[in-house]
């Protein structure tokens, strides 16, 4: 019998989505010189978001909201057990409850993880399938299970994947770290270990499947309606056109939404056998164990440096834990961010019965980032130096750690000044834990790194039809992110119109490709296409402008919905009476270039914490955050705020409350709601202040723009742990940063002799 | 959130049911009973034959509506399910995130963690009956300029706990907004701009 199916790879999914993807009309044509942004009348402002209305009124209709008629109620069964063999499963009570339409076997062989899905039914109503669900008469037999990283390394341990449960899974080196170390003056080495983080999006996972003879229609509350069309081609082994995969809104992802899932698949099944549309959202509880997680590290970091602050190596061993999957790889920014010669990473995954973690915003970099900059922060105070200093010294103008090839723009130094005057960089401790009293307070920074340089391949058509409707559409999808906003705003820019004015089509597969809207990859892919093919139509308008006023193409201007000549704005023609001069409804198609290869491309940051611990009780309370970010150009600024905000709370809540806790005992997640698994909420906010170092990539593509998503939250934990170290002058190394391991850590300081 | 108080340890299952018929069942005692003594209570046949369905009266943005209700249906699911408005979400379905909240008699309540038959009567406003034709609500409008959302799931919720705030205390300080939106969670983490909102609809609505 087959127990260990191939293990998940969230990550390697993760990553393929910057991979370049094969171009459809391979024209992209070297970018279109760029504008001033002083010429620009919206790209860069602070811009309301198009489809306001529809979500301030609840007329925006999420996957959850959806209905139609015969319309099905799909429930899943999930194994209580962490892992077990199923021995027998009888669907016949179940099947024979009055309005059970369809069941379904979906296991028949080993359960790995408690939250695994069983079996599943279709009927009339969600409560008459949940008594289905409970009519299902499974026999398991019982195995042994670990579900913890620590006493799954042990030997002995259960087994839960057939090549052992340590498994290498990445390694690295650069120069000779040996040699790097005998240089320094200085070598510290300590280690940093990260939670399981649940993504807990609002809206949970969920799909309605409905067939018209062999064509399928899916919606589904997805960040990538591409590869959910993908996805549902290869598992029911039907051809990708035939599939249409909708998501006109959805409640967060986080990246858990970025692939297919199972119960995609199940709505997809039970809609085959019932002939009925069926609809599956998954519980709060089922969200909590059976969608995955970031996946924790425990990475044991060594630098070495010189008594000026120059690094002389940097080696990293790290254990990843993400469950029967891989986990994630922790290893670039520790490799990227700072100017070493030499380096070594050793990344090892530790599998547990739980689900597979899957990519949560930023991947491996969030982990990382706390290790790294932890260091970073014990290194300056090892050294006698200013923190910001030490950072500075190691500055990489090249990518590998200054030893590959030269960023294209780096705007991190503007990012550090910015940040440090606004939190007043000035008012730290000199010395960590130089502060007296019950309640310290403490001012830390982390920096960041990461591509958001999008996916080259990524299609966008604008169509002009004869009654002056102007359409932008592209297979992309709006995640919260505020992709239709500048889609509208980068059409109206190019095209002399009003943002309201586009007609804007997203969130459906049948149109042109995009990636999927994870790794900061949807605005700097989706944005540039649109230009592109904006510019075009933009050509199209003013050639016939031309005929009409009888000046040559080059001196007519598109603005104020007009097309007017450069010289003399008197001479000028409604677009709307422009249009009606165009033969038939007329598509542009655009497409986001090629990304360079003699330079290397990067978002950078840096994030800056105030924060107060008490000493007494343990409790942090994080006052200030500053960010400055360098993404290329700014988009939207209004939108661009509002992911910093995100990416600031999800990184504090992290860093001090979030943690799916398992029972070893039973194996299964005992804080499965809001209630038990702690998000940071109204009153845990603190000011925070994004700024933006706007330094335009003029290389990268046709608006010199990047993204925002993961860099917002990168840095976010680990400024705070910094800070707190900065309170404390012992570092937490630890998240959640809760009060009881505060206050061990002071023991720990105390005991130091 | 304002959702009546009683204070009770316990509560047998007929007790429970008849108590809530007079519509005085506390919320907290209703999640105890449901999540914990009671875990076979749910609608549809079996144990909810105890009590058969009623015909509630209800004023629903305006609109008279009689409704017939199973004992153990709660208000989100007849606004969702029975009436399509799908506004107020379900996201926690157990009175912890406020992404179900609704005016009942003009103060905001958890839909999710309020039976129908305990609102028999009642005057219900949801997100979709706050603005006045074409007009938004100046909360609506706020929202919209200060960006006041990301995913915008929780939005619906957050916009009726900020109207009945205002309602309650229409020069809410700083502190006072925090603590009147703090019934509800926002997973994107737009609080700061969601403050903003309300202040803003707040000094709006001063003006008139």
């Amino acid at each position: 019998m087959k127990t260990h199916p191939p293990i998940d790879d969230a990550f390697a999914e993760y990553e393929k989505l910057s991979l370049p993807q094969s171009s459809q009309t391979a024209t992209a044509a070297a970018p279109a010189p760029q504008p001033k942004p002083s010429e620009f009348k919206y790209i860069g402002k602070p811009m309301p978001r198009v489809d306001g209305r529809m979500i301030v009124t609840g007329a925006a209709r999420y996957t959850h909201d959806l209905a139609f008629d015969n319309m099905l109620i799909g429930k899943i069964l999930r194994s209580p057990h962490a892992c077990a063999d199923i021995v027998s499963i009888d669907l016949s009570a179940a099947q024979a409850l009055p309005g059970v339409k369809a069941a379904l076997r979906l296991k028949e062989d080993r359960i790995r993880w408690a939250g695994e899905p069983v079996a599943a039914v279709a009927a009339v109503s969600e409560s008459r399938a949940e008594e289905a669900l409970a009519l299902i008469k499974v026999e398991y037999k019982p195995l042994p299970h670990v579900t913890a990283p620590d006493k799954a390394m042990e030997a002995g341990a259960p087994l839960v994947q057939d090549q052992g449960n340590v498994i290498k899974s990445n390694d690295a080196v650069r120069g000779d770290v040996e040699k790097g170390f005998k240089e320094a003056d200085v070598v510290l080495e300590k280690t940093y270990k990260t939670a399981w983080e649940v993504h807990q999006p609002t809206e949970t996972h969920g799909s309605v499947a409905r067939w018209d003879g062999d064509d399928l229609t899916v919606w589904d509350s997805t960040q990538a309606v591409q590869s959910v069309r993908d996805g549902l081609a290869r598992t029911l082994a039907i051809p990708a056109g035939r599939i249409k995969v909708l998501k006109h809104y959805m409640g967060g992802g986080f990246g858990s939404k970025l692939g297919l899932g199972d119960y995609t698949v199940t709505a997809a099944k039970l809609a085959k056998m019932t002939g009925r549309p069926v609809k599956i959202t998954l519980t709060r509880r089922e969200n909590s164990t059976s969608v995955g997680y970031r996946p924790t590290a425990w990475m044991t970091v060594k630098a070495g440096a010189k008594k000026d602050g120059t690094l002389t190596a940097l080696t990293v061993k790290s254990y990843n834990c993400g469950g029967v999957g891989r986990g994630d790889r922790v290893a670039a920014p520790y490799s990227d961010m700072y100017a070493c010669p030499n380096f070594k990473i050793e990344e090892y995954s530790v599998f547990v019965n739980a689900c597979a973690s899957r990519a949560m915003r930023a991947p491996g970099h969030t982990q990382a980032t706390l290790g790294l900059e932890g260091m970073m922060e014990e290194l300056a105070d090892a050294l006698g130096m200013d923190p910001l200093a030490l950072r500075m010294k190691n500055f990489a103008a090249k990518d590998k750690g200054n030893t590959g090839i030269p960023y294209s723009t780096k705007g991190l130094e503007q990012c550090y000044k910015l940040g440090a005057e606004k939190i007043g960089w000035d008012k730290r401790n000199r010395k960590p834990g130089g502060g007296s009293g019950k309640v310290r307070t403490g001012i830390g920074m982390a920096s960041q790194i990461w591509p958001g340089t999008g996916a080259p391949g990524t299609l966008a058509d604008i169509k002009l039809y004869p009654d002056g409707t102007v359409e932008a559409s592209c297979g992309t999808q709006d995640i919260g992110t505020g992709t239709r906003t500048h889609m509208a705003v980068v059409a109206a820019e190019t095209l002399g119109l009003e943002p309201k004015d586009i007609v804007i089509h997203l969130g459906n597969s049948d149109l042109p490709w995009a990636p999927g809207s994870g790794g900061s990859m949807t605005t700097p892919s989706v944005a540039p296409a649109v230009r592109d093919a904006a510019l075009k139509a933009a050509d199209y308008l003013k050639a016939l402008a031309s005929k009409k006023l009888g000046i040559p193409p080059a001196e007519i201007v598109l603005e104020n919905r007009k097309a007017a000549s450069k010289a003399d704005p008197t001479k000028a023609i409604e677009l709307k009476e422009l249009a009606r001069g165009i033969p038939r409804p007329l598509p542009f198609h655009g497409e986001r270039g090629d990304i360079p290869s003699a330079f290397a491309f990067q978002t950078f940051g840096a994030e800056f914490a105030e924060v107060e611990v008490d000493t007494e009780t343990g409790k942090i309370r994080v006052k200030k955050v500053v960010t400055a970010h360098d993404i290329g150009r700014v988009i939207n600024r209004l939108t661009a705020e509002s992911q910093v905000l995100g990416g600031v709370t999800q990184g504090m809540s992290a860093a001090l409350y979030e943690e799916k806790i398992m029972d070893p005992h039973t194996g299964t997640m005992v804080n499965t709601n809001y209630h038990d698994y702690k998000v940071a909420t109204a009153m845990d906010i603190p000011e925070i202040v994004p700024l933006f170092a706007d330094v335009v990539d003029e290389r990268l593509n046709n608006l010199g723009t990047k993204g925002l998503g993961e860099p917002a939250r990168i840095p976010a934990s680990a400024c705070i742990a910094n800070a707190v170290y900065n309170a404390l002058g012992v570092h937490v190394r630890e998240i959640p940063m809760t009060p009881a391991r505060v206050l061990a850590a002071l023991k720990r300081k105390e005991a130091r002799p | 959130m304002d959702t009546p108080r009683k204070k009770k340890k316990s509560v047998s299952r007929r007790a429970f049911l008849q108590t809530m018929g007079g519509g005085a069942m506390g919320a907290g005692v209703v999640s105890r009973v449901l999540g914990k003594e009671m875990p076979a209570f749910q609608a549809g046949p079996g144990p909810m034959d105890v009590v058969a369905s009623k015909t509630i009266a209800l004023t629903v943005n305006g609109r008279k509506v009689k409704i017939a209700v199973e004992a153990g249906e709660t208000l989100l699911q007849v606004l969702r399910e029975k009436l399509q408005l799908t506004g107020a979400k379900r996201v926690c379905n157990r009175g912890e995130c406020g992404g179900c909240t609704v005016l009942v008699g003009g103060k905001p309540v958890y839909a999710c963690h309020t039976l129908a038959l305990q609102v028999d009567g009642a005057e219900i406003l949801t997100v979709e009956g706050l603005a006045d034709g074409d007009k938004l609500h100046p909360v609506q409008e706020a929202f919209i300029d200060k960006d006041g959302y990301q995913c915008g799931f929780c939005t619906p919720g957050f916009i009726m706990a900020s109207v009945g705030l205002l309602k309650k205390n229409p020069q809410p300080t700083f502190d006072e907004i925090r603590a009147g939106v703090s019934g509800n969670l926002c997973r994107c983490g737009n609080y700061q701009k969601i403050y903003a909102a309300v202040g803003a609809a707040a000094e709006a609505m001063r003006r008139g």
